[in-house]
């Protein structure tokens, strides 16, 4: 508890380029950036497989195996081969990190789509194009936010690594902290970094609310 | 930006097994240890707290909360509060990669119990069984391919979130891209990510082996149809 007043307490954190405020505003940078590129190619990619059927099993596979990329590895050789000059370096392990989870969940979702719901809309007379979008993006609207959110989560929590290789982000009160061995600064990041995760999953369960359709809702 | 080469293979053979303590063999086998303890720990704690959750519906709201706000946390978080608590030592690493899995592995085992048809538990009650033979006769076999595919999960983010203990000097493989990073120097670095993917791949598909073994009925049920 110490070392948080330690931390919250000290005015010195609160302004300046390496306060909290700043360092907030550094993080969601580079995870916004690397979450919106993530669904942008993940989304309608796993639309498309899940609606078509096609290189599902390639897909899926090369997902999987992404998962097991290492971030800091990535981070760190990244770096090196490129430099340090722009937040490039930090944007490619993220997004690496967060497309397998949008994926995966958006393409189980379409597939998970009963089949009944699906020739019935055939059977209405809409066309391939329609049902992806008026019938099954609607049905599978929880599991793709669900993919979207755990992704979103992963990339806020682990942009923490960025510090390691000298850029900004709420990783550097731990990353330093660690090195100096100031563990209220360590603790008080790890707080910071807790209550924006928290605060994305908030962020999701309302939008959930909002943007599933009722009726999708009550089946879950 | 230097010109290193990306691979030097004969560092790779010096430093494979020199009997230092980063040679790669040894940081390999402390790699494994590390990473599949905690799947290990985390499989034998899901199980009963899931099926727990599963028969007491009123426990999974707050469980999964608890989890959810534990997956949120990133791993070197974790692994420093940690290293105040025990010290710098394996389970520095263990406890925290732990938590991670049971995070993964309570939904999976709520669901999976969760999917099993109601007529299945039905003809099993008819049958004779009881609660606890049910259980483990009935529920968990049909429940196997959905914790399975936790388990998977599970298993290769534990790989890969091994690597960040080295930032806390417990990272198996992971310390090749701390010693990289500080020689600026590629090799490392790559053999490190090759030989995490490939664990991953490897224990990934020794799962999938595992559950094709674990239900036969599955393959029966495809070939007549």
């Amino acid at each position: 508890m110490n070392w948080l007043i330690d931390f919250f307490g000290d005015a010195a954190n609160w302004s300046g380029p390496d306060g909290i405020p700043t360092r907030i505003l550094e993080h969601l940078e580079f995870s916004a950036a690397a979450f919106l590129i993530a669904a942008v190619i993940a989304v309608p990619l796993g639309l498309l497989i899940g609606h078509t059927g096609r290189g599902a099993l390639l897909v899926l596979v090369s997902a999987n195996a992404a998962r097991a990329l290492p971030t800091l590895g990535l981070l760190v050789l990244v770096v090196l081969l490129i430099g340090v000059g722009t937040v490039l370096p930090i944007l490619i392990p993220l997004v690496v990190l967060a497309v397998p989870p949008i994926l995966v969940n958006t393409y189980e979702g379409v597939r998970g789509v009963d089949a009944d719901l699906r020739d019935a809309a055939y059977g209405m007379g809409l066309r391939g194009r329609q049902v992806l979008f008026q019938v099954l993006t609607p049905s599978a609207l929880p599991l793709i936010l669900l993919g979207l959110r755990l992704s979103a989560i992963q990339v806020v929590s682990t942009a923490t690594v960025a510090a390691f290789v000298g850029l900004g982000g709420l990783g550097r009160f731990i990353i330093d902290g660690l090195a100096t061995k100031t563990y209220s600064d360590v603790i008080g990041g790890a707080v910071l970094i807790a209550l924006l995760a928290l605060a994305v999953q908030l962020g999701f369960t309302l939008l959930n609310r909002v943007v599933v359709s009722p009726g999708v809702r009550q089946v879950r | 930006m230097n010109d290193e080469p990306l691979i030097r293979w004969d560092w790779i053979a010096r430093n494979w097994d020199n009997g230092s303590p980063f040679a790669i063999k040894t940081l390999l086998e402390s790699h494994v240890v590390l990473a599949f303890l905690p799947v290990v720990f985390g499989l034998l704690i899901a199980l009963p707290l899931g099926v727990a959750c599963a028969r007491w519906r009123w426990l999974y709201q707050p469980t999964a909360g608890a989890m959810n706000v534990v997956y949120s946390l990133p791993s070197i978080v974790l692994f420093s509060i940690f290293l105040s608590v025990t010290g710098l030592s394996w389970s520095t690493v263990i406890i925290p990669l732990t938590f991670f899995t049971l995070a993964v592995l309570i939904p999976a085992v709520v669901d999976g119990l969760g999917s099993v048809p109601e007529h299945v538990r039905q003809s099993a009650v008819a049958m004779g069984f009881r609660p606890l033979r049910r259980l483990i006769q009935v529920e968990l076999p049909v429940a196997v391919p959905v914790v399975l595919g936790g388990l998977r999960v599970a298993t290769v983010s534990s790989i890969s979130l091994v690597s960040v203990g080295a930032l806390i000097g417990q990272g198996g493989l992971g310390n090749l891209f701390t010693d990289g990073w500080q020689r600026q120097f590629y090799t490392p670095i790559i053999v490190g990510i090759v030989l995490i993917v490939l664990l991953a791949v490897l224990s990934d598909g020794l799962l999938v082996l595992a559950q094709r073994l674990l239900t036969p009925w599955s393959r029966a049920r495809r070939r007549t149809a």
